[in-house]
């Protein structure tokens, strides 16, 4: 789906100071050379059964299936992975190929703390350094996540400038690389940023959607009808729709966070409200005003609130391959409650945006349909935010 | 000869950078009047976006402060309206991608070349984004400023190569800000693209004194200055062109 200069349609590319082109060649040439290199693909493939939990499950919810009266709903069980969510497929990986390129620390941006306490486990299994940049409003947010990353070893640096949330941390992060590029390996956390990062961010996410494929045809003997994941970076997105784009009667469906709804200026939905522009490394469609200026977004989820989108999903969007929808904070609090009375398991507020989208869906489709859901997260981490949401006094 | 180069044919150029809107657009014109009648050979003007990614606080606060007092674009493209009846010295912008492109690069570029801008620096643009910016900037005889950094290596020949108006030399690696030392063997950097390119070369990043201006122009062309100003005019507010005059005969003397 990449073209060499890292192209998806018009978008990605590589916007960045000249200061980091060679790091990003460097990387690219060194992923190029181990991507397929057996022994790179036998040591990852053995982190991600023995260390990470993978194949992660593809469950079958016959409560949620039965209330809802429609399509048969599978759950893509990413929140059963070690440290709790998608983002370690990504981290071992880049982790893994940083060690084979001699660097010795990792940084990293966080918005949820998923994709750095994933950073910080893989450097303290690697026995590499580790740095993360979390927005201050989200260290606020995801005070739990602060102590674990702490915990595994990690420094947290809050950052208090702009919105102090994920896009800061990213602009952070960036900023860091730029001062210390020997020995650092920037761990980029989602499909965005510049070539290479949203092709090897998708290719370590894609063991989502193969093992999606490979379980769902056991199970039923056929693809689903519907693949749905939550869009932030869009990185769960990328990895759970990858081995299904080019079948096209599987119909991919991308929900972005609408936050108060998308006719507000406090959304995060970036497909329905943002336009095209250059930012972050890369070309794709951004929350943004009418000089430019990108827009201060507001999600209730951490790990979606940002005014961008990765290259590959404008694209898929530009193509018509996959839609995009909003969901409001409401909603997906709604099905954050939902998915763990009826099925007894409780979703990242990320993940919950596809749920919530997957609750309206459903109910329209015949008995005979079906839909896979992408769990991206489990969602301890979460629940106090969301009781201070429903207005209950208790903090983390 | 062109307008940016007549700037470095007087001896080795001083470069203030200044943020427009920081306070207020008003205090920027004669900020800019003050620097360019102490010295300043060529002023860099920046037009602040929200999230600056190669600045360091200094110019990030100063991006903040003036967003904040509600600049745009099309602001500051009055402020040189305003500016061109009497400021002669060469102008260019320094800004981001998206504010170019947002604007539509066609319009933004069109526009400079109208009110008398004469190049554009856009750090986030490389080498190898340039193409969409640079057939434009051609199209209005609008210079685009490459940039070549510590890393740059076995990249110099290719950008030296092509480069137009002047070359800017980061001298460190990081963002923008004042820094005690520079370490990077800049001289060594300014041999290599001299093999490819008689264009002068322009120092910055972190330059913020008399002697690191003298040691950086003794290697080069010219010294860009930009958080040591944006400083003295978070300082001084509306009183800063009084000392940014002064900071500019200080540092154009030591050259």
């Amino acid at each position: 789906m990449t073209n060499p200069n890292g192209r998806f349609g018009m978008h990605g590319g590589q916007y960045i100071p000249e200061t980091l082109m060679n790091a990003v060649i460097e990387l690219e040439e060194a992923y190029n050379r181990y991507k397929d290199d057996p022994d790179f693909c036998r040591e990852l493939e053995t982190l991600f059964n023995e260390y990470a939990n993978r194949p992660s499950r593809l469950y079958y919810a016959e409560n949620l299936t039965a209330a809802l009266g429609g399509a048969r709903i599978y759950l893509k069980r990413e929140d059963l992975n070690h440290t709790g969510a998608h983002k370690i497929n990504n981290v071992l990986g880049q982790a893994l190929l940083a060690k084979k390129m001699g660097k010795t620390r990792l940084i990293a941006e966080t918005g949820a703390g998923q994709h750095g306490v994933a950073t910080a486990t893989a450097a303290a299994l690697m026995g590499m350094e580790c740095v993360v940049f979390m927005g201050e409003e989200d260290t606020k947010r995801q005070a739990l996540n602060v102590y674990r990353m702490k915990l595994l070893g990690a420094e947290v640096v809050p950052v208090k400038s702009g919105t102090a949330t994920l896009k800061d941390a990213v602009s952070e992060a960036m900023r860091e690389w730029t001062k210390r590029i020997d020995d650092t390996h920037y761990c980029l956390g989602s499909v965005m940023g510049p070539h290479p990062f949203p092709t090897i961010v998708r290719d370590f996410q894609a063991v989502i959607s193969k093992e999606t494929k490979r379980q769902i045809l056991e199970k039923e003997g056929r693809l689903p009808d519907a693949v749905l994941a939550c869009v932030g970076g869009g990185s769960n997105a990328i990895g759970s729709f990858y081995h299904f784009i080019e079948d096209k009667g599987v119909r991919l469906i991308g929900c972005e966070a609408a936050g108060r709804g998308i006719d507000t200026f406090e959304t995060a939905a970036t497909i329905s409200t943002g336009k095209l522009g250059i930012f972050h490394g890369m070309k794709s469609y951004f929350c943004q005003d009418d000089m430019g200026q990108i827009a201060p977004v507001y999600s209730i989820s951490a790990g979606l609130d940002y005014p961008g989108v990765g290259p590959e999903h404008a694209y898929l969007h530009d193509i018509g391959r996959a839609e995009y929808v909003a969901v409001t904070d409401d909603e997906a609090v709604q099905a954050f409650e939902y998915l763990s009375r009826t099925e007894g398991i409780i979703p990242a507020i990320e993940s919950a945006h596809a749920v919530a989208y997957a609750m309206k869906l459903a109910p329209t489709m015949d008995k005979d349909k079906i839909i896979v859901i992408t769990i991206s997260g489990r969602g301890d981490k979460d629940c106090a935010a969301i009781a201070r949401y429903k207005g209950e006094d208790i903090y983390d | 000869m062109t307008k940016i180069q007549q700037a470095f044919a007087k001896g080795k150029a001083f470069i203030p950078f200044i943020t427009c809107g920081d306070p207020d657009l008003d205090t920027t014109a004669a900020v800019v009047r003050a620097a360019a009648a102490n010295g300043a050979d060529l002023i860099e003007l920046g037009i602040p976006f929200s999230d600056p990614t190669a600045e360091g606080p200094v110019i990030q606060g100063a991006n903040l402060r003036a967003l904040q007092g509600g600049v745009n674009t099309n602001k500051i493209f009055d402020l040189v309206r305003e500016l061109r009846k009497d400021v002669t010295v060469p102008l260019v912008f320094m800004t981001y991608a998206n504010v170019v492109f947002s604007y539509g690069a066609e319009k933004f570029i069109g526009t400079c070349a109208d009110i008398g801008i004469d190049g554009l620096i856009l750090p986030d643009i490389p080498f190898e984004e340039k193409e969409e910016f640079l057939s434009v900037c051609h199209q209005y005889d609008v210079a685009l400023i490459s940039l070549i950094a510590p890393t740059s290596e076995n990249r110099i020949g290719m950008i030296a190569k092509e480069a137009e108006g002047f070359i800017y030399l980061v001298s460190s690696l990081g963002v923008t800000g004042v820094r005690s030392e520079i370490k990077t063997d800049l001289s060594a950097i300014v041999k290599v693209i001299r093999q490819y390119t008689d264009i002068p070369v322009a120092i910055g990043f972190g330059i913020s004194n008399p002697q690191q201006a003298h040691d950086m122009a003794a290697v080069s062309d010219g010294v860009i200055v930009g958080s040591a100003i944006v400083k003295l005019i978070e300082q001084y507010g509306q009183e800063a062109p009084a000392p940014v005059g002064d900071f500019v005969r200080a540092m154009k003397e030591a050259l």
